[in-house]
């Protein structure tokens, strides 16, 4: 006796990749931490507004430009708001399926791991683009206010590098969490890396030892404050330190900075997916 | 083309330790074959291999001819699969996450609902569709779980002790739904030798990552379970002693023993007496005899076979 036949379709790798976003970024969008998310930047940008409005900093506004307002503001947070994203959205994202098990209802289907893989990383990359969306709109906002009119095309230069630093730094967190099994330890160590170990470490091999920090992702991110710094900061500084030696200090360029963020996102974008592809659900 | 399950030499290590060596076994036709072993033995592991969540040390595993770990995607294609206890993204619907099973299994859209309120259905979950499974027990998620598993269509079905964690009547439901999975080939992991009995014609025995038999149920019980038969006889009454030592007695029954005060099980040896003539007897012996339940020798067979656990 034959069983009545049921149609399927054979489904492509890229319909699959939009399928695993689709659900992802629901999931994402539902729970609590998009929303956890949301009220960081809306405490760190309504505190800049109200100690703007409460104090006037003489350097942001009076007597300032708008170019300033913005590097004080934007400029010093978005860093921050994007590292924090991708810890949020990136951070568990694959060591998740392992610890939590999702993993055990969505890999034993006909789809091949990395569609699983690129899918996750894009709905992460929705979900943190909506987040420093939301911050940049209110920074804009802010800074239209105390300077109508006064839009410089800088800042619109600064949100796109701050994207392809998002980018970049989602790839990065996605490498961790597919190293680590445990949530918290991927979550921990790719902050604490963005955070303090990439700058400690640059520091140190700059001024101590003068070399540009080429390998750093965070010295490329330094392009998002230091665009909006007309003229464009020295490439090189060395302050003399006592009488035989001097500290150096470095800014990468524009396309320095975009080249080593454009590797990283490659680069951690292969390895993270071959980790992924590797990986065992074993306990 | 039957659907199969083939493993050839398959085998698995977690560094030092062998969890599978060397598993010959080729499941072939719709039928349901039951996976039997101790704790520890590698059906888990086994099941993993043929569903892409680990790989393999060393050998092959196919799914309708198509080796898993060459081409997952093409092999899975028509298989579908319940490893271990998985977990639903908890924010979403058991509707939303079966919706995301259908796409990626390639379900037409038009049909997606109907096939979703079909498989909640049988496992008795629509109320719950759409809430989010978060909330849920955990014999809640495993509902969902088995209902994933009927989305598709498929033509082998992998389960991994789908009933662990439901309550009793959900257990029976199980069984249910997999004794009307006709027409399919279910490879089945499971402790509960009675559903085993009840729903597969086949078993596969594994211990120390070894395989032991592979053949019906009938043949193992034969071979294995010493030749004896069991049967279990409700009566409407407390049963007595004068007939609980008259059955004892009768020529060929090689055991008695109360399982409570209405139930008795009576062994017996198949050759001197029929399981007929069992029944004739006793129904005969006017004691309130009501119910004649013939118990598998599955057990016993196992136990012949298995000899220690761990
Ligand atoms: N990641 C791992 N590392 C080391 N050993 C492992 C790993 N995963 C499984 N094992 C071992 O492999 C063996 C087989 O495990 P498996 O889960 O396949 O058993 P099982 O037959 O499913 O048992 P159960 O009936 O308890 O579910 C066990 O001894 C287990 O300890
Ligand atoms: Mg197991």
């Amino acid at each position: 006796m034959a069983r009545p036949a049921h149609p399927r379709a054979r489904v492509s790798t890229l319909a699959h990749i939009g399928i695993i976003t689709k659900y992802n970024f629901l999931n994402y969008f539902r729970a609590r931490r998009f929303y956890v998310m949301l009220a960081i930047v809306a405490l760190i940008s309504g505190l800049f507004t109200f100690l703007v409005a409460y104090y006037q900093p003489p350097g942001l506004v009076g007597a300032g430009d708008a170019l300033s307002f913005y590097k004080g503001g934007w400029g010093n947070f978005a860093t921050f708001v994007v590292v924090l994203s991708t810890a949020f959205f990136g951070g568990d994202a694959i060591s998740g399926e392992f610890q939590n098990r999702t993993g055990y209802f969505l890999v034993p289907n006909p789809i091949r791991r990395s569609a699983i893989y690129v899918g996750k990383w894009l709905a992460a990359m929705a979900a943190s683009s909506i987040i420093l969306a939301v911050f940049a709109l209110i920074m804009i906002a802010n800074g239209l206010y105390y300077y109508p009119g006064d839009f410089p095309s800088e800042l619109l230069q600064s949100i796109a590098f701050a994207w392809v630093y998002l980018a970049a730094a989602l790839s990065l967190m996605f490498t961790f969490s597919s190293l680590f099994k445990s949530t918290s330890v991927s979550i921990l160590m790719g902050v604490i890396l963005l955070l303090f170990v990439f700058n400690f470490v640059d520091l140190i091999i700059s001024s101590v030892a003068g070399y540009e920090p080429v390998y750093s992702i965070t010295y490329a991110a330094g392009i998002i404050p230091n665009v909006l710094t007309v003229p464009f900061p020295a490439h090189v500084t060395s302050i003399p330190a006592g009488a035989r030696f001097e500290l150096k200090s470095f800014n990468a360029t524009i396309p320095e900075g975009l080249a080593i963020l454009g590797i990283y996102f490659v680069v951690m974008a292969v390895v993270g997916l071959w980790l992924f592809q590797r990986k065992e659900f074993s306990a | 083309m039957a659907p199969s399950l083939e493993a050839a030499g398959l085998t698995k290590r977690f560094g030092e330790f062998t969890a599978l060596s060397g598993l010959n076994l080729k499941i072939q036709g719709t039928k349901c074959v039951g996976f039997l072993g101790p704790n520890g033995a590698g059906k888990t592991t086994t099941m993993k291999m043929f569903t892409g969540l680990i790989s393999a040390t060393s050998g092959t595993a196919l799914i309708n001819g198509v080796d898993v770990s060459r081409d997952k995607k093409a092999a899975l294609a028509s298989c579908s699969t319940l490893i271990e206890t998985p977990e639903i993204y908890p924010s979403l619907t058991p509707k939303e996450a079966l919706s995301m099973l259908c796409e990626i299994r390639g379900v037409p859209a038009t049909e997606r609902s109907k096939r979703i309120d079909e498989a909640l259905g049988r496992v008795k979950m629509q109320e719950w569709e759409g809430r989010k499974v978060g909330s849920f027990s955990k014999g809640m998620k495993q509902r969902v779980n088995v209902a994933s598993t009927l989305l598709s269509d498929p033509d082998v079905i992998i389960l991994d002790e789908p009933s662990v964690g439901l309550d009793p009547r959900g257990m029976s439901e199980v069984r249910d739904i997999v004794r009307s999975l006709g027409n399919r080939l279910v490879f089945m992991s499971s402790h509960l030798l009675a559903e085993v009995t009840e729903v597969c014609q086949e078993v596969a025995l594994i211990d120390h990552g070894k395989l032991i038999v592979y053949d019906s149920i009938e043949n193992v019980t034969a071979k294995f379970a010493g030749g004896s038969g069991a049967v279990k006889i409700g009566f409407s009454r407390a049963v007595d002693i004068q007939t609980g030592t008259a059955i004892s007695k009768l020529d060929g029954v090689t055991s008695f023993s109360r399982v409570n005060d209405r139930h008795v099980l009576v062994k017996f040896d198949p050759k001197v007496l029929s399981q007929e003539k069992l029944f004739e007897t006793i129904a005969g012996m006017k004691a309130g005899a009501q119910t004649f339940e013939s118990e598998s020798g599955l057990e016993d067979a196992y136990l012949s076979l298995i000899k220690e656990t761990l």
